[in-house]
């Protein structure tokens, strides 16, 4: 915390909508020039976060910081946070370069400056020469780039963008992702970036935060997140994993499927119900003698990279990618690197699933 | 976000001033003797025009039923054209509308009258003259002359924003014509129908205007409402509770038609 | 079937205007006869035109919908974009308390509104000031008819606007009232226009509410048509019908056209 890099920080919020609890206690700091996304599915309470940042929601509790000053009562319109907004809430009335220039006309720069800077932000987002454009004419991708201009042309120390790219097609998705990322790195400027979507939170951030629940779940690089989840919410919801109840027999030591596994984790104590979690690719394939476990493939199904089979071993199914083939029925010898288990408390939060809704709010 | 609620309270002052404050008033007046005291006498005597509120009702249903009968077609073929001759047609429609309640009503007087246009037109092709103005009819006609947009403007509007793909979806199904109309458009169609038939029947059983020029003599609860407070016989406490009892029909008429359509809100709206 | 339908929607078109068409043709007529056609005169226009009792009228009808139309639009715009922030109960009831001048029997609105005045004069007599029914009484009546009007066509494009223009301004610096002006009244605006132009044609078109509500001292056209209605025949009246029918429908075609540019704006922006 003596870390004076820190541009925002939240200590301890609560907000509750309607008597509903949506954020239960948020702390979180955020550095300068960092990339850090909010990553949760819908409900979770990233949105409210970024909401709060950006001022349009007062927490019933807690303290926002932003650069060391306590900005709870600093009203949206002073703040030096810009947000962008899911689906970009572009002013319908104004063509590209007045909404570029709005945010600058209001702290009423001089119109020469203002053509500047519309100038050089529509070229930062390869929007050049359309400036008299009407806005509803352009398609979702070009809106999301007057966005970002818009948001940026007032010089922001900080970005706020909620799921920007959600509605944009997969490959534009992509693009705008690496185009993002490379705008971040040249202002250098902080992002706080929303999503639900953990494979973009990987590829894009240098600080992950997984909120389920009104809570923070977990914090830290893409890597640590992934190969080192805090419990089975977070292994659940980034990527795809086996969650395996288990008993932890004592330190190094683990039982599960009716068999005792070697792993390196240690410190729960001795025979404590834990959550066991494998990586589908972290499983190893080989003939039924030569495994740990024995089980027959139940269905396999071709990925491209990898193929995708389950693979039946009694009491439960694991899910596994291997790039070998496995005929369906064939029976297979499964093993476990002991680094490959990961082992978690029981985790008291719901599991995340697949059902739940799509969007925000 | 509380500095927007704030803008709705001039409103909320007018409207509880200049809505529920005489609504109010209407309530004690008709609960209250001359000299201020509380009493039911009101009602007794409004009993006595009970006839009047039944022959209102009456003409009023018929009004309505005609207008759902002539509106439901127009609003039908209006809703099927190209969007440009909708748009011609709709307006076509509304016209008269935006033209004075009364001249339109006074338009038909002069057509109606014993020497008017049609009995001349009758007698100069040879037929007897027809005694057409004063009488129940003629106030139906006037009823159904002046609120038909009424009945068809939220037809056309529910039959516009159908999906026309579930016409298609029912005719792909097996579904032929008839069975189209009966089961989707018709049934699609009520939340309009519902709410142009309060839109033409409550001015049609308290108008008072249709039935002066067109119905003579005819007295109907709003003549009877106008005349306690214009007219010779001046008592505001019996027009009050007469008023009370027009308004607790028509109350009871809307909520009877809303439990037919279920999103009641927008049907109110229109 | 085509041809059965032409002819129907031909039989009501005809049905509509035939009154009124005859009325107008009347109206040039030379005689007071209202069948028989005796040449061609401009004389009840002329007596329209001198009659000052009508033209007194003409006077108040518009001053009373000019203002009324006026107050109504700011009074139902600002109440919307309240309503719209509202939550779901208390907007609830607001929409209910709303719609009840709307669904209500007319003459019951009137009657109610007369005994708020009357009562309120009393009030004022117990303290030595006498008031009566005049221009003040009609435009408080005609502003409370209008106002549901304009907040039931501002609300819709409340709806349809997206719902973080407001905040998209605040971010990028405006203060409340900025940002409403700068970002929510451009975006309302046909609502507004419509609700303004609804409320003003309303108040043109009001007779019941007007009857109940005015003196002798200020009368609208619809009051005055009607007592010259229960009186004798009278062609003026045919020449007033023909004036206003041209007014009317001069002001739709203007207000058509209006909306056939917006939609055709839209139907442009999709593409």
């Amino acid at each position: 915390m003596s870390d004076n890099n820190i541009i925002i920080n939240l200590k301890n919020i609560f907000v509750s909508f309607d008597d509903e609890p949506v954020l239960k206690g948020i702390d979180l700091y955020i550095r300068d020039k960092e990339f850090v996304t909010l990553l949760g599915p819908s409900g979770c309470g990233k949105t409210t976060t970024l909401r709060i940042i950006a001022g349009f929601v007062e927490p019933d509790n807690g303290d926002v910081f932003f650069e060391g000053k306590r900005i709870n009562d600093v009203p949206a319109y002073k703040r030096q946070v810009n947000t962008i907004f899911q689906r970009y809430a572009l002013f319908p009335h104004l063509n590209v370069y007045e909404n570029v220039a709005f945010g600058l006309r209001i702290k009423k720069w001089p119109e020469k400056d203002i053509k500047a800077k519309v100038k050089e932000m529509l070229a930062l987002v390869n929007l050049s020469g359309f400036e008299r454009k009407n806005i509803n004419l352009l398609s979702g991708g070009q809106q999301q780039r007057v966005a970002i201009a818009r948001a940026l042309a007032n010089q922001p120390k900080v970005l706020l963008l909620d799921e920007p790219l959600a509605a944009l097609d997969l490959k534009l998705r992509k693009e705008m992702q690496t185009e993002l990322k490379k705008i971040q790195q040249e202002l250098g400027i902080t992002f706080i970036y929303v999503t639900h979507d953990q494979e973009e939170a990987l590829t894009m951030s240098d600080t992950v935060v997984v909120m389920n629940n009104g809570e923070i779940q977990q914090i830290g690089t893409p890597e640590d997140i992934y190969n080192e989840p805090k419990n089975a919410f977070v292994a659940d919801f980034i990527g795809e994993s086996n969650i395996i109840d288990g008993i932890m027999v004592k330190d190094e030591l683990v039982h599960f499927n009716g068999i005792d596994f070697p792993c390196v984790d240690k410190g729960f104590g001795e025979n404590i119900p834990v959550d066991v979690v494998i990586r589908p690719e972290d499983v190893i394939v080989s003939s039924p003698e030569k495994g740990q476990v024995k089980g027959t493939v139940e269905s396999i199904t071709f990925k491209g990279v990898h193929y995708e089979i389950l693979v039946d071993i009694g009491d439960c199914k694991w899910l596994i990618h291997t790039t070998k083939f496995a005929e369906v029925g064939k029976q297979v010898g499964l093993s476990v690197d002991p680094f490959d288990i990961h082992i978690m408390n029981k985790s008291s939060v719901p599991l995340y699933s697949d059902d739940a809704p799509a969007s925000e709010e | 976000m509380t500095s927007k609620k704030v803008m709705a309270l001039p409103y909320v002052f007018w409207m509880i001033l200049f809505t529920i404050v005489p609504l109010g008033m209407v309530l004690y007046f008709a609960f209250t003797t001359e000299g201020g005291g509380f009493t039911l006498a009101n009602f007794a005597e409004a009993a006595k025009y009970m006839p009047s509120l039944m022959q209102s009702i009456w003409l009023g249903m018929l009004a309505t039923i005609i207008c759902l009968l002539i509106g439901y077609p127009v609003a039908y073929i209006i809703a099927k054209a190209s969007s440009r001759s909708q748009r011609t047609m709709i307006l076509l429609i509304m016209m008269p509308m935006w033209m004075n309640f009364l001249l339109r009503t006074y338009a038909w007087m002069t057509l109606l009258e014993d020497t008017g246009i049609i009995n001349d037109f009758l007698a100069s092709i040879g037929l007897p003259r027809m005694h057409l103005i004063n009488t129940e009819g003629a106030i139906v006609l006037g009823m159904v002359y002046n609120f038909l947009p009424f009945m068809i403007m939220p037809i056309y509007s529910v039959l516009t924003k159908m999906d026309k793909r579930l016409i298609e979806a029912a005719q792909d199904l097996g579904s032929n014509g008839v069975n189209v109309f009966r089961k989707i458009i018709m049934p699609l169609s009520l939340p309009g129908i519902i709410s142009g038939i309060t839109m033409v029947f409550v001015p049609a059983v308290s108008t008072f205007v249709v039935s002066k020029m067109l119905g003579g003599g005819e007295m109907l609860i709003g003549d009877i409402i106008e005349s306690q407070f214009f007219g010779a016989t001046y008592n505001p406490y019996l027009g009050a509770a007469l008023s009370l009892i027009l308004m607790v029909l028509v109350l009871i008429c809307m909520t009877v038609m809303n439990q037919f359509s279920d999103d009641d809100e927008e049907a109110l709206l229109i | 079937m085509k041809f059965l339908s032409k002819f129907y929607l031909a039989f009501i078109f005809v049905f509509l205007y035939a009154p009124i068409l005859v009325m107008i043709i009347f109206s040039f007529n030379d005689s007071k006869s209202r069948s028989v056609w005796e040449g061609f005169s401009l004389k009840w226009y002329k007596d329209l035109m001198s009659d000052s009792a009508i033209i007194d009228a003409l006077k108040t009808t518009l001053i009373v919908a000019i203002i009324a139309s006026l107050c109504a639009t700011v009074i139902g715009t600002l109440a919307a974009v309240g309503i719209n922030a509202m939550k779901k109960k208390l907007k609830g009831f607001l929409m209910l308390a709303t719609n009840i001048p709307m669904v209500n029997p007319e003459i019951v609105t009137g009657v109610s509104l007369m005994l708020l005045f009357v009562s309120i004069f009393g009030v004022f007599s117990a303290i030595g000031i006498n008031l009566e029914f005049g221009m003040l009484t009609l435009i408080l009546a005609h502003i409370s008819f209008n106002i549901p009007y304009v907040i039931l066509s501002v609300l819709p494009k409340l709806r349809q606007m997206n719902k973080h223009s407001y905040e998209a301004a605040l971010d990028l610096g405006c203060n409340p009232l900025k940002a409403f002006f700068k970002v929510v009244m451009p975006e309302i605006m046909p609502g507004v226009m419509t609700g303004m132009l609804m409320a003003f044609t309303l108040s043109l078109d009001d007779f019941v509410i007007s009857y109940c509500t005015s003196g002798t001292s200020a009368q609208t056209l619809s009051v005055v048509i009607y007592s010259m209605t229960r009186k004798s025949v009278n062609p003026k009246i045919n020449a007033l019908s023909a004036l206003m029918f041209i007014t009317v429908f001069l002001l739709m075609l203007i207000v058509n056209i209006r909306q056939m540019r917006d939609s055709d704006a839209k139907v442009g922006a999709k593409r």
